[in-house]
């Protein structure tokens, strides 16, 4: 058996206890991430609660772990979404070629050249925030990211012998793209996943932080943050906790997305 | 000449994307609810005075009318006037550049300060104990947000030690030492995550030039290990580099945004922001506008720059 | 004694001033004060006024008269008027040797068209509404103005005194937003957007000079950055600190003076009355004594703010204390509410604008609401775009919560439309009423009764008043200590030992 690679080992780590914190957060947290005690207002770790409590006394380390289950779920949510269409849009151009394939990616280019947060914020604009809105605005700059990788991964594949083999035997574009091209370049895809999952996390953050996510008492990470903005001298550990846990998760999945690249695609690991 | 020809297509092309994003920007910014007027107005104000505002801004125009008067202004370069400011957009969007342009390119030089040595000398060395600290950094460097990165910085370097200001600009009026002053947080902020994704590019390019036959040969013939690094290696490693620079331009510009923010600096990020809330619908489209066509314009750059340097690649599309 | 040890204190500072370099003696004669909200334009007679006013009122425009810091009615460009018995025509003395920055001289016949400016027809004056009383404007000779009224409007010389009725010059109008031209002690000489707006003195003043050689008008939003520049010396003056848990570090800093002032802004979740349950006078009283006031303001506001029960703050001169009337008791919310038909509670929105004060309030209400079987869910509003549209112009809402910062604007809940969708014609004969009265004692008596029928009728819960908190340099004199205006008057400005 060959040996896993460090980073799917660290990385499928830290996504675990990501998803597992998430998951649990819906049944259990040490406090109602939600119960104000005014109370506990501002105080440190120790003081109150192990991260101690926020600007209305709050359990910090409740809404930090409420917080992994929203990061995930939008972010998540709209990777599957921008994937799944960004997928789509790719093998469809790489499979008919021709003026769709030239439409399709230049559309793609349009969408690419708009700044992600600003165009963010437009639709936050137009659909006011919310989670939904989160999922739409991070969910459509992955599409041309999923559309240019799994094009370009199709590509190759149409080019392979079998595949040429299947067209000779009469099989339609659709069918040869469902039973050859996807199944040999999901490994690429799932990769993607995992890495733009992360980067999602991070753009979700982005969007709370400028008040476009999700409403409260919706924990978000990105909200604790801007909160947290305004009582930094006040109480400092408020800044720490939402940012660690964007950076560990969003690390995670890095590194996992790192991983399964090297254990499906060996020939990638001395060189990255 | 080819060359000139694919370039003419490739310049028709970009005007093309950039009229197609302007409608797109223009309809998803007129689509979304709110009305100047009534904002500008505030919430004392009686409905006739507000459709008074409304006549006076122009807003009762239709719609076609009001997008071909913008096109038509940004021909011959009149970008139209700010409702909420009421002074002209291309001198607001002016000033705010003063800004965002010193700190974006700050944050590309520090990147690159940082990303270059580090990169290359991880490259160098590979599981060395510099390639372990440079694969450590570049991957925690890309996961951190950098607007957490510049509230680190306000409550370790401007709360704790007093250095530099908690946000805020100066001015250029004041004096250069102190605006720069302002601008070097939030351009560490910024950096940081670019330094990241470059360090990571750097290295990879290094031990994929540091492969090639013309690098294998010139050690073959006995050129130090160093010399052919810095004679061979690393000019022919540049390209991916500056690829990379390029492609993280609007990622450059969207951290902008978020940084401008928590530092509360006067750019084109803050004025964007706030021209959306206010709904100064003029200020707005022009803002995205010229945000797509950096990003356009330094694609296409990095495009011909790629056909210049590689030769290879002429001739694909 | 005071008096004489402010002048001494003058002409000390002249001396200072003779004596030093002339930069030095610039450098002295300077403040700095901290604008949270960039004005849009700098004329307060159109569009966005508040801001506006904050910076220029007082210290570029005048108007015919002056709300002083205390609240009170003060002479300005008119030195005195008269009120005819029927309350139907307002005859005004206007000051002589008044000239405007661009040395247009001011008279009768600009007053006048000032005045009609307000109420024409393509007017965007923000607070039209306030003058619609005056029904003819007319200027028999140049040092008289003459209003003649179409209702009686006992507030209307108040009005007067506010920022949207300034004095402006005719030829200016069309450049006031960014080149603004008025008869003040200072004009403005720059306005660098997005940063800063300097004004100096000007020579051609009618009253007394200024103290302050120059003023500089800092748009500076954040509350940390506000910190950072009033420490590191780069501003004087915050009027108004809008992070009360940043205010207590400056009360024990010796630099700096502080002072915990009344201000005019009201936080009220306002509830559309066509919706059930809000039709039920019994489901508003309900919410409102679920709600602990001063624990909210607590964890909103630091406790830096007073629990009100009507719509006026109590630094407001008509103000009756009427925060017990509904106070904390969730078991009579409850015991309302089962009254009311909602034995078990009931779910509505509430639209919040994306404003840290308003979402941690709301955040806060959610939780006591949710102890009476109430469940809120908060729904964000991109403020001021998507709430005003949405909120303010289609009523399309349960509940909501924003600051109304205008003194004396009661009269919002006798609007019709206005988004409480609240009628009560007690209520509408009230403001008629008071602004039928012809002494002080009724229209101090008609705000009691317009405050007490609200306090009871509930079309917004009534949370809390902001105060003022306003923090200074301690060598500084002459700041206004409250805001009766929200405004940033520098003209009594001066340095103390300088």
């Amino acid at each position: 058996m060959r040996r896993l690679p460090l980073s799917l080992i660290i990385g499928g780590a830290i996504t675990a206890l990501l998803i597992g914190a998430a998951l649990l957060s819906r049944v259990w947290t040490p406090a109602d991430p939600t119960a104000m005690n005014v109370l506990n207002r501002l105080k440190g770790p120790g003081e109150a609660g192990l991260l101690g409590a926020d600007q209305i006394g709050r359990d910090v380390f409740s809404i930090v772990m409420a917080g992994a289950w929203t990061s995930l779920g939008v972010a998540f949510t709209a990777t599957i979404i921008g994937g799944a269409v960004g997928t789509l849009v790719g093998v469809t151009a790489a499979a008919r070629g021709g003026a769709i394939e030239r439409v399709l990616m230049a559309a793609n280019g349009v969408l690419f050249s708009f700044p992600p947060i600003l165009s963010a914020i437009l639709l936050g604009a137009l659909m006011g925030p919310g989670a939904l809105t989160s999922i739409t605005a991070i969910g459509i700059f992955m599409v041309p990211v999923f559309a240019r990788i799994s094009r370009a991964a199709a590509m190759q594949i149409w080019a392979r012998d079998f595949v040429q083999a299947a067209r000779m035997a009469g099989k339609g574009q659709a069918l040869i793209t469902v039973q050859h091209v996807i199944p040999n370049i999901q490994a690429q895809i799932i990769v993607q996943l995992a890495i733009q999952t992360g980067l999602g996390i991070l753009s979700e953050a982005g969007l709370s932080f400028l008040g476009m996510g999700v409403a409260p008492p919706t924990p978000s990470w990105g909200r604790m943050l801007a909160d947290a903005q305004t009582y930094i001298s006040a109480a400092p550990h408020l800044v720490l906790a939402p940012g660690l846990a964007i950076a560990v998760a969003v690390l995670g999945l890095n590194l996992l997305g790192d991983g399964l690249r090297d254990l499906t695609d060996p020939r990638r690991r001395q060189a990255s | 000449m080819p060359f000139l020809t694919r370039s003419a297509r490739r310049i028709g092309g970009l005007l093309a994307v950039l009229l197609i994003a302007s409608l797109v920007i223009f309809l998803l910014i007129e689509a979304a609810p709110g009305d100047p007027a009534s904002i500008m107005l505030g919430t004392s104000a009686a409905p006739d005075t507000v459709a008074a505002l409304r006549a006076e801004l122009g807003l009762n125009r239709p719609l076609g009318v009001r997008y071909l008067a913008w096109l038509a202004g940004l021909a011959t370069g009149d970008m139209g006037v700010s409702f909420t400011y009421d002074t002209p957009v291309a001198e607001l969007i002016g000033d705010r550049l003063l800004v965002t342009l010193p700190l974006t390119a700050m944050a590309v030089v520090l990147s690159v300060l940082i990303a270059l040595p580090l990169g290359v000398w991880a490259a160098n060395r590979p599981n060395g104990a510099v390639d372990t600290l440079a694969s450590v950094f570049s991957q925690v460097g890309i996961a951190v947000p950098n607007f957490w990165i510049g509230l680190l910085l306000i409550l370790g370097v401007a709360l704790g030690l007093g250095w530099f200001t908690t946000g805020g600009f100066p001015g250029w009026g004041a004096g250069f030492a102190p605006a720069m002053g302002a601008l070097v947080l939030p351009a560490i902020a910024l950096a940081i995550p670019q330094a990241a994704v470059l360090t990571r590019v750097t290295r990879a390019a290094v031990i994929e030039v540091a492969n090639e036959d013309f690098v294998r040969t010139a050690r073959a013939k006995g050129m130090s290990r160093g010399r052919a690094l810095w004679r061979h290696t690393v000019p022919n490693a540049l390209l991916p580099v500056v690829t990379m620079l390029g492609l993280q331009i609007p990622f450059l510009i969207s951290g902008a945004v978020l940084v401008e923010n928590v530092f509360t600096l006067p750019g084109i990020g803050t004025l964007a922001y706030q021209a959306l809330s206010q709904r100064d619908l003029i200020v707005v489209q022009n803002v995205v506008l010229l945000f797509t066509l950096i990003v356009l314009l330094v694609n296409f750059a990095v495009d011909a720059l790629y056909s210049v340097l590689d030769p290879r690649l002429r001739g694909r599309t | 004694m005071q008096q004489h040890f402010r002048a001494l204190a003058r002409s000390a500072s002249l001396a200072a001033m003779i004596a030093a370099t002339p930069a030095l003696a610039l450098a002295a004669g300077e403040v700095s004060f901290v604008q949270s909200v960039e004005p849009a334009g700098l004329d307060p007679t159109v569009s966005s006024p508040v801001a506006a006013g904050q910076v220029t009122w007082q210290n570029v425009f005048e108007g015919l008269v002056a709300i002083d810091r205390d609240g009170q009615v003060q002479p300005q460009l008119a030195t005195e008027w008269q009120v005819s018995d029927d309350g139907l025509t307002y005859s005004f003395t206007l000051r002589e040797g008044v000239s405007f920055q661009n040395g247009v001289a001011f008279d009768s016949a600009t007053a006048k068209f000032a005045i009609e400016r307000i109420l024409a027809d393509d007017s965007t004056n923000g607070q039209k509404a306030l003058y619609a009383a005056i029904d003819s404007v007319e200027a028999p000779d140049p040092t008289t103005l003459v209003l003649k009224l179409s209702a009686p409007s006992s507030d209307l010389v108040y009005w007067l005194g506010f920022p949207a009725a300034v004095m402006v010059e005719p030829s200016s109008v069309d450049t006031n937003g960014t080149a603004p031209v008025g008869t003040g002690p200072f004009k403005l000489d720059e306005w660098r957007k997005g940063d800063r707006a300097i004004m100096s003195a000007w020579d051609g003043y009618w009253g007394e000079k200024p103290a302050l050689d120059r003023i500089v008008a800092r748009f500076i939003s954040d509350p940390q950055a506000q910190v950072a520049a009033l420490k590191s010396g780069q501003v004087q003056v915050v009027a108004e600190f809008s992070a009360p848990e940043l205010f207590d570090q400056f009360a024990s800093d010796a630099a700096f003076a502080t002072h915990e002032g009344t201000g005019e802004m009201e936080v009220v979740a306002g509830m559309n009355a066509e919706r059930p349950p809000f039709d039920d006078i019994r489901v508003r009283q309900a919410l409102m004594h679920a709600i602990d006031r001063n624990l909210l303001i607590e964890a909103v506001k630091s406790g830096h703010g007073t629990p009100i029960g009507s719509h006026f703050a109590p630094g407001s001169p008509f103000y009756v204390d009427l925060s017990g009337e509904y106070g904390y008791d969730p078991e009579a919310a409850k015991a309302l509410l089962a009254e009311a038909g909602h034995p078990d509670g009931f779910e509505f929105t509430f639209k919040v604008p994306n404003r840290a004060y308003a979402q941690r309030s709301a955040e806060i209400m959610q939780a006591f609401f949710a102890q009476i079987g109430v469940t809120a869910n908060i729904e964000s509003s991109d403020f001021p775009a998507a709430w005003i549209q949405d909120v303010f112009q289609d009523t399309n809402y349960d509940m909501t919560i924003i600051g109304h910062a205008e003194p004396l604007d009661i009269n919002i809940y006798a609007r019709d439309p206005y988004y409480f969708n609240y009628d009560n014609p007690e209520f509408d004969e009230t403001m008629t009423a008071i602004a039928a009265a012809s002494t002080p004692e009724e229209r101090a008596e008609g705000y009691a009764r317009a405050q007490t029928i609200i306090a009871h009728d509930l079309p917004a819960l009534f949370l809390y008043s902001e105060p003022r908190l306003a923090v200074w340099d301690a060598g500084l004199e002459g700041v206004w200590e409250n805001g009766p205006v929200p405004s940033n008057d520098m003209t009594d400005v001066h340095w103390v030992n300088e």
